[in-house]
């Protein structure tokens, strides 16, 4: 017998009001951590495909849609840029390290990625089976690929054009299966990588500026054909300058940094989740006030029980403790619920995302999330603190006298 | 045991009681007489250190109570005096057990469960301890806030008009329950009552 188990079993006594309270507040915390679980969660995504990546020269259009298309593989490339023209670019001595990339095709929805070495050393990707493609036509899958297929080291599958669907394959030529990838959490789980040889070679009984004494292997190989993007890692900081306004001025190219796009997505986006946390905020709000007002009323009834402790010796500060804990205790139990709801709620989204580039889970927490139960208590003080100064204004002697 | 003296209270709007010197022994039992409006209930509200009052001293086994602050009066009132009310007033939401228990918990004692429960057995209403108040009937509530007031062993059980709303034989039954559970408990009794059916218990009075 002691404080909580009063405050609790006067809860339980007022199951519906209390419920109500609970749920409230458990609504406005589950949105919260929601907002702030997806938003971390994408965010990091975007970071990590973006790593290292400072800038990707294109084709000129929409900076985000090269950003999108080349980095994040989701969006369609704004075109193709002369490999000669690239080529050049990856000379420069601003350059570090440069990455082509020929997009066009697509398995079962998995991108057909043609480059070369650089990529595997830029995203530092490591082999789990197999080995990594060599010759035109071999391809190393991404874990997530591998999976989902069911394509084993071996096996050989058709590319289909485009970048979704399944409507036009390419049947004169079979890509056969050289190796698979370590997961390694980023967008390459989810690619297909190959040479660009071999995106050449689908396409050149299809396309009529296709020469046809294309030689298998080198860089030279691209020299009079067109690829999509060219990732760009610089060699110093001071390129971040002078490099992007060289290409945008002097080249038929366009330059666009993955940072400044996904901060300006961010922005695009963040709209909706400002009016989502100001709802949320307010489902909080109305929360703290229906506490309050349940506490405020039963403060009437309650004025004899408080009483009567009083007579059996508790202080009015231990009175002022009960109410405020039973205020308090709905907006903890809240929270705590309204995590559980955020977590749970998140995990169910990520299960039937479509999308398996930024799929989201609810198994990570975040230290941030600490601040949600914070919130809470400090919601549960507010909304009690009026009706628990109620406890030194009851006249004892009064209400006990007077019949009720 | 209980001493007060010069005592008088003047309430906001004016009305001005004044009380005459009392003196009570340990284990005296003794009834507090006065029409309706005499100041019965101030009285006993400043006995328990509910109410303080304008002037005068209230002595408890040598404590001057409204010397103490209010924190040490409330704890005193918790250990050493037994309050009955006129209605009895449980805590809804626990049990009879519970609310016994509450009465050491409030007063800042530990919990006897075995007493509670003798207690409960020697007032006859054993059975209904894990029963709730609103299943009980005004006698039973009655007797319970008996046993709630003797919970942490008071040198004093004080009670207010405790027959007022009872038929002839429950009064009867309250009466004696009262007078022996003072008896057995060691405590000194003080019933303020207007009620005749009471007069024939106890003989010493204390007339406002």
């Amino acid at each position: 017998m002691n404080i909580f188990k009063i405050s609790s079993k006067n809860l339980v006594r007022n199951k519906l009001t209390t419920i109500l309270n609970i749920i409230l507040v458990a609504f406005g915390v589950g949105i919260l951590s929601i907002l702030f679980l997806a938003s971390t969660q994408i965010s990091s995504k975007l970071e990590k495909n973006a790593k290292d990546i400072d800038l990707v020269v294109g084709a000129k259009g929409s900076p985000l849609q090269l950003i999108l298309s080349s980095v994040y593989h989701i969006d369609y490339p704004t075109g193709n840029i002369p490999a000669k023209d690239a080529f050049k670019l990856m000379q420069n001595p601003l350059v570090k390290r440069a990455v082509p990339l020929a997009l066009g095709d697509n398995y079962n929805g998995y991108r057909i990625v043609g480059t070369d070495s650089t990529f595997s050393n830029l995203y530092d990707l490591s082999i789990q089976k197999g080995s990594f493609w060599h010759k035109d036509l071999e391809v190393t899958l991404g874990s997530t690929v591998a999976l989902t297929s069911g394509l084993k080291i071996g096996d050989s599958f058709f590319g289909a054009h485009g970048l979704t669907g399944n409507g036009d394959v390419h049947k004169q030529h079979a890509y056969r299966v050289k190796g698979i990838l370590k997961p390694e959490g980023n967008i390459t789980d989810n690619l297909i990588l190959t040479n660009i040889g071999s995106v050449y070679k689908m396409h050149e009984e299809k396309h009529a500026e296709g020469h046809s004494h294309i030689s298998a292997e080198g860089a030279k190989e691209i020299n009079d054909k067109e690829i999509t993007a060219l990732l760009i890692q610089y060699k110093s900081p001071m390129s971040v300058i002078l490099f992007p306004r060289m290409v945008n001025q002097s080249t038929n190219m366009q330059a666009a940094s993955p940072a400044m796009e996904s901060a300006r997505l961010f922005s695009l986006i963040g709209v909706g989740i400002d009016t989502l946390q100001w709802f949320a905020i307010f489902i909080m709000g109305i929360a703290a006030l229906s506490v309050f007002i349940s506490l405020y009323n039963a403060m009437k009834e309650r004025k004899y029980d408080l009483a009567i402790m009083r007579c059996l010796g508790a202080s009015k500060s231990k009175l002022f403790f009960l109410i405020m804990f039973e205020g308090v205790l709905v907006t903890f139990i809240g929270a705590c619920l309204g995590l559980l709801i955020g977590h749970v709620t998140l995990e169910v989204i990520g299960a039937h995302q479509e999308s398996s580039q930024a799929k989201l889970t609810g198994l990570t927490a975040l230290p941030q999330e600490v601040y949600l139960i914070w919130i809470g208590l400090f919601i549960g003080t507010l909304a009690s603190l009026i009706p628990a100064m109620q406890i030194y204004k009851v006249d004892i002697a009064e209400t006990l006298t007077k019949n009720r | 045991m209980i001493k007060i003296s010069s005592l008088a209270h003047v309430y906001e709007k004016g009305r001005r009681l004044k009380f005459p010197y009392w003196e009570i022994a340990d284990m005296e039992h003794w009834l507090l007489l006065g029409a309706s409006g005499s100041g019965k209930s101030t009285l006993l509200n400043i006995i328990s250190g509910l109410l303080e009052p304008s002037q005068g001293e209230v002595l408890i086994n040598g404590t001057d109570l409204y010397t103490l602050p209010a924190r040490g009066r409330d704890m005193f009132r918790g250990r050493h005096i037994g309050i009955i009310f006129q209605r009895p007033h449980l805590i809804r939401s626990l049990d009879v057990l519970d609310n016994l228990a509450l009465a050491a918990v409030m007063a800042g004692l530990p919990v006897d469960h075995e007493r509670n429960l003798s207690l409960l057995h020697d007032l006859g209403i054993a059975e209904l301890a894990k029963n709730y108040p609103d299943q009980l009937s005004e006698g039973q509530l009655q007797r319970v806030s008996v046993a709630r007031a003797l919970v942490n062993k008071p040198d004093v059980l004080i009670a207010d008009e405790p027959t007022s709303s009872l038929d002839d034989e429950n009064a009867n039954q309250v009466i004696q329950m009262l007078t022996s559970q003072a008896k057995d408990n060691g405590a000194a009794l003080i019933i303020a009552t207007h009620d005749r059916r009471v007069r024939d218990h106890i003989t010493k009075t204390y007339l406002l």
